[in-house]
């Protein structure tokens, strides 16, 4: 065998950079991780407040916008459209992969950075250079794009087909692209700092279960955003390059006939592609919450994981059946039927693995006397509501059924609560649990949020996202449609309601009910920033390992604050997390990096 | 059964993890991924930075794994586009299914374009063992002359020349087929010729752009493990697109 | 009636409930579909009171520490839960998806185009006539494009209600002329995108007379909020009469 002797590179141990070049202070992950959670929480105000619109229309279609004039279906469709598009990429895909991802894996794995810090810093400017450009399609000639974020040709191929489908569309699908490279090369970073960069003693096995949620979303991220840069490849040739990938032949669009020739190519082959792509994108979003959700509950219960072994499994397995499951998309799309019963099956099986986590997660906390900090609320609501939102999931994978829901608000109402509720609520656990390693830097100690203020922005937003999300399925169940920019005056014979409008009008009270719930959901969120604002100054002041977690980013020479010298402690782990093991005198807990059984009681510190 | 998955003590996981005992009462193997010292020491156990001439290299070959695995996604994207695209078809007013599908003859000139590619692989390869060889690599770490460098550069440079050659070879193709009033636009089969080896020799193009770089970087970067890092990992992208192109190439011209 | 249908005949006069079913194959769907909710609920219920109860409950010293029973078992009876429940719904889409029309079944052509339905009969010699896009010209009263010189599209009648009689099965070809659209009765528990460049068939036998909405439910551009239809279901003697006085106007 080939023996290299070590260069000298090799055998010097990585320098903790002490002297903050500009390139040091770019490229550092911390910083790296804080910038993309900024730009999340730019991204979710804007998502919000688009959504209030459009909510706001829909029940009081009359109400002119301020400096803009009443909204009209094509401002309404932006609307829609740019709402998907900056929520489920530029927050629900960076904020936990890229943003705490960036932030905390590192340490959690007992690594001093990622694995390409220039890299990183890369996907970043490149992630806020995707969303400057979809920003910017709001003001372009003809404005942004209306054809929702799944962009179905041949309305999101033909220019003529809509406004916006002209210069917002190519501006739509350039920042999509853009996000699609810089996710890939974020994927890359995270999946060789997990399996080249874990410190000594760190295995598999050991390996937090938030770790395993980012190295199966990196997988996915790698495997998806690839066939969604070449579905937007094909569509931009389709727009400007005249093929006709997804053109079929004779298509008659406002009076101009596309493709009279020889264009043979089918709407369905997007829809195949972006599926195949859309799928799991939804599981990237999901995966490090239920992976924190687990670890969260365990450290507040003071319990380990219930069966750890077999979360891993689970994990692993929703992302791999998560990539075999496009089709239930597709059920009334005009697939083959016997393709729709298969797809049907795979989507079903789903539901075992996911159903095992919430097994674990009750099991977890079963009669263990919670501490209930605002971390452990929002775990909490966490688990109510991928519970209650994932419940509607089997429902809707049964053909027959979505042939009666698909693209009605009951869907609306499950992705909702699955995605935006529960997804969101993982998010806000992240950011009361870590804000002790957020705020903490050289110079600066580390704070609390505000606990009293976590707990009714808690109770406030569990209300409003039960009361706000919750009717949708009646509304969904009565026949309300997705995408339409208006409920009433929709015209039938004679001056009078058709049967259609009746049917929208008489959805109209819930709608009103959701309205007002939706401004009461968004509005609790002023408390999040308040609490956010005043704390990162005033917060309380917060020890070391406040919460007695186990996990690696607590340790005292990896902390944020930690003293220079701590750059060349060794760090190395001896034992799994959530090593807990609650007794008549107190609890005991031993974290990942103790060798030994800490002796005597810990006990337990209530933060207010 | 244990009554719970993760195991109590630490004892319990040493004894599984580290024992390498399976009871037949021989000595236990050697752990290969050791310096070979015997006493069961993994590299991967010890702090960063210190595991080995190999740790950096083998990052970045991980990282050009996973880019490449998801430029292969791409790639699958497109050729399952293709073919979806040959077997769609349409009915006509009449009736009639018709599917229009004319394939693409591609210019013989591709064959030599392959020949060249596959010459410009061994090239890189070549320039890449050169990099890892034991005894050189030994004299220019102690920074007695450069004699891996010496030896790498020439075929770095051929295979910069040969990449050329291809992609010069392919824009002849291109200007055949357009002779023949073939174009990008003209029908579902030459929409794919030409997207499939434009993406192609975009990719090229960019390999071509990285071994530049790693020529530059022969002569100008200081440290030996970074040379060697660049020659690896632009070797290995170049041999990956080598092989898309072996794919793509069959693809064109026997499943149109 | 059992439970489940009475809870349906509960929700329907309601608002917010499932609109009143008017077609053979929706009983079935809507008892499955309300089996299906009632589970989700009782799920839901259970999770929600067992993570209730685990919370409020008096502390343990030692966790839950059976895998089998905890994870493993409940896990096998919800496999086996869903898997009935699959069996159940697939039979279902087969019985409505894998299978064509009835050669007897009545042959209507619905085409979608932004920001309109269009319903075509095939007249008299039960053969709908050639059209073209090139020949679509809604303001000439030839919105679908039918060929002139085609004798079988002479006797096409094309309407922008779609008229059917009760009890007779409908064999429903689906098409689009611009974008997709989604044809959709709620009433009729239908819904079936329509793609440009496939028509899709679609198969169902409307039961009660009334008229019901169309509603379109594929994003489709500006007007896809208005582009509705009405489907007006009328016994067969009234329905014939209807379609003989149509024809008249086509063909005097």
């Amino acid at each position: 065998m080939k023996r290299n002797p070590p260069t000298e590179a090799s055998l010097r141990p990585e320098p903790y950079t002490q002297r903050s070049t500009l390139r040091s202070r770019l490229t550092d992950h911390r910083t790296i991780g804080l910038q993309y959670l900024l730009l999340a929480l730019i991204a979710v105000v804007i998502g919000t407040t688009l959504s209030l619109l459009m909510r706001i229309h829909l029940v009081w279609p009359d109400w002119p916008l301020p400096l803009h004039g009443p909204i009209l279906p094509e401002d309404y469709l932006a609307l829609v459209t740019i709402h998907g598009t900056v929520m489920l990429f530029f927050v629900l895909t960076t904020a936990p992969q890229s943003g705490f991802g960036n932030l905390i894996l590192p340490a959690q794995i007992g690594a001093r950075h990622m694995a390409f810090p220039l890299l990183n810093a890369a996907s970043f400017w490149l992630t806020a250079v995707a969303l400057v450009t979809l920003l910017s399609s709001t003001f372009v000639p003809g404005g942004s794009a209306i054809s929702g974020w799944t962009a179905y040709p041949p309305l999101s191929a033909i220019a003529a087909a809509g406004p916006g489908q002209g210069l917002g569309m190519d501006l739509w699908l350039l920042s999509i692209a853009l996000f699609a490279i810089a996710s890939t090369m974020s994927s890359i970073n995270t999946l060789v700092t997990i399996i080249r960069c874990r410190c000594e003693g760190m295995t598999w096995d050991r390996l937090p279960l938030t770790v395993w949620g980012w190295f199966t979303a990196a997988l996915l991220s790698i495997i998806a955003f690839s066939v969604l840069l070449a579905a937007l490849l094909l569509l931009f040739c389709d727009r400007h390059a005249g093929t006709s990938f997804f053109l079929p032949t004779g298509d008659l669009v406002n009076g101009v006939l596309h493709g009279a020739g020889s264009h043979n190519g089918s709407p369905l082959l997007w829809l195949h592609l972006f599926w195949f792509f859309g799928h799991p994108e939804v599981y990237i979003a999901i995966l490090p919450g239920m992976g924190l959700t687990s670890m969260l509950l365990a450290n507040f219960s003071h319990r380990r994981v219930f069966a750890y072994g077999t979360m891993i499994t689970t994990t692993l397995a929703i992302g791999l059946l998560g990539i075999l499951l496009w089709g239930h998309h597709m059920f009334v799309a005009g697939l083959n039927p016997f393709a729709s019963s298969a797809f049907s099956i795979s989507t079903m099986a789903i539901a075992l693995p996911a159903s095992a986590k919430v097994l674990s997660w009750l099991a977890t906390t079963w009669r263990s006397r919670p501490q209930y900090t605002t971390a452990m609320l929002f775990s909490l609501g966490f688990v109510s509501l991928f519970v209650t939102g994932g419940l509607t999931g089997p429902i809707l994978a049964q053909p027959i059924l979505d042939e009666y829901l698909h693209n009605t608000f009951f869907v609306v109402a499950h992705f909702h609560l699955i995605m935006a509720m529960a997804g969101v609520f993982a998010l806000f656990a992240a950011t009361y649990y870590w804000f002790p390693l957020i705020t903490a830097q050289s110079g600066k100690s580390s704070r609390f949020m505000s606990e009293p203020l976590g707990r009714l922005h808690f109770w406030l937003t569990l209300i409003g996202a039960y009361a706000t999300f919750l009717p949708m399925h009646l509304t969904g169940l009565a026949g309300e449609p997705r995408h339409y920019a208006q409920l009433t005056g929709v015209p039938g014979p004679d001056g009078s309601l058709s049967p259609a409008g009746h049917l929208l009008a008489n959805t109209l009270p819930l709608n009103r009910h959701i309205t007002y719930a939706a401004i009461f959901l968004a509005t609790s969120q002023i408390l999040f920033f308040v609490n956010l604002a005043r704390s990162f100054r005033r917060g309380k002041l917060s020890p070391e390992n406040p919460w007695q977690a186990t996990t690696l980013e607590w340790h005292p020479a990896l902390h944020p604050n930690a003293p220079s010298e701590a750059s060349d402690e060794q760090i190395v782990v001896h034992c799994a997390p959530c090593q807990y093991r609650s007794m008549l005198t107190g609890d005991l807990f031993r974290p990942q990096w103790i060798p030994e059984d800490t002796l005597g009681v810990t006990p337990t510190i209530k933060p207010e | 059964m244990p009554p719970t998955i993760t195991p109590h003590t630490e004892h319990d996981k040493k004894h599984r993890v580290e024992d390498h005992d399976s009871g037949h009462g021989r000595r236990p193997p050697n752990d290969k991924r050791t310096g070979g010292g015997g006493d069961n020491d993994n590299w991967n156990d010890r702090p960063q930075g210190r595991r080995g001439p190999r740790e950096k290299l083998s990052r970045f070959r991980l990282a050009v794994f996973f880019a490449l695995s998801g430029d292969l996604m791409f790639f699958v994207a497109i050729v399952s586009a293709f073919f979806v695209s040959q077997t769609t078809g349409h009915y006509n007013a009449y009736n009639q299914y018709i599917n229009e599908w004319l394939p693409t003859a591609i210019p013989p000139i591709l064959w030599l374009n392959t020949a060249v590619l596959i010459l410009s692989s061994i090239s890189i390869e070549i320039a890449r063992r050169h990099m890892f060889r034991e005894n050189d690599v030994m004299d220019e770490w102690l920074g007695i002359g450069k004699p891996i460098t010496r030896r790498a550069i020439p075929w770095v440079s051929t295979t910069i020349v040969l990449g050329l050659v291809f992609l010069i070879g392919q824009s002849i193709a291109w200007r055949q087929l357009a002779a023949q009033h073939v174009f990008f636009r003209s029908n579902p089969s030459s929409h794919f010729f030409y997207l499939i080896t434009y993406t192609h020799a975009i990719h090229l193009f960019l390999g071509i752009g990285a071994l530049v770089g790693t020529l530059i970087g022969l002569y100008a970067s200081r440290q030996l493990e970074t040379r060697q890092i660049l020659v690896d990992s632009t070797a290995w992208y170049w041999h990956a697109m080598g092989l898309f192109w072996i794919f793509l190439f069959v693809l064109l011209a026997f499943f149109q | 009636m059992t439970p489940i249908f009475q809870q349906a005949a509960l929700l329907s006069p309601l608002p917010w409930g499932l609109p009143a079913d008017a077609s053979a194959h929706g009983s079935a769907l809507d008892r499955h579909l309300l089996l299906n909710l009632w589970i989700a609920l009782a799920l839901l219920a259970l999770a929600h009171l067992i993570l209730l109860f685990g919370l409020l409950a008096r502390g343990h010293t030692t966790q839950p520490s059976r895998l089998w029973r905890i994870e493993y078992l409940p896990l096998a009876a919800l496999a086996l839960l869903f898997a009935t429940l699959t069996v159940k719904a697939e039979r279902l889409w087969a019985a409505a998806r894998y299978t064509g029309a009835d050669p007897t079944a009545l042959q209507v052509d619905a085409t979608g185009m932004q920001f309109a339905w269009y319903f075509r009969y095939p007249g008299t010699d039960s053969t709908f006539g050639i059209s073209r896009p090139q020949l679509v010209a809604p303001g000439e009263g030839n919105p679908l494009g039918i060929d002139p010189t085609d004798p079988h599209g002479a006797d096409d009648l094309v309407t922008s209600e779609l008229v059917l009689p009760s009890n007779r099965q409908v064999d429903l070809r689906l098409e689009a002329q611009d974008v997709i659209h989604g044809f959709s009765v709620p009433e009729m528990r239908l819904k079936q995108n329509a793609v440009p460049g496939q028509t899709i068939h679609l198969h169902f036998t409307p039961t009660t007379p009334g008229t019901y909405a169309i509603l379109c439910t594929q994003l489709c551009g500006l007007g896809h909020y208005r582009m509705n239809a009405s489907l007006r279901i009328l016994p067969p003697d009234e329905f014939a009469e209807w379609l003989a006085a149509k024809q008249k106007t086509v063909q005097p």
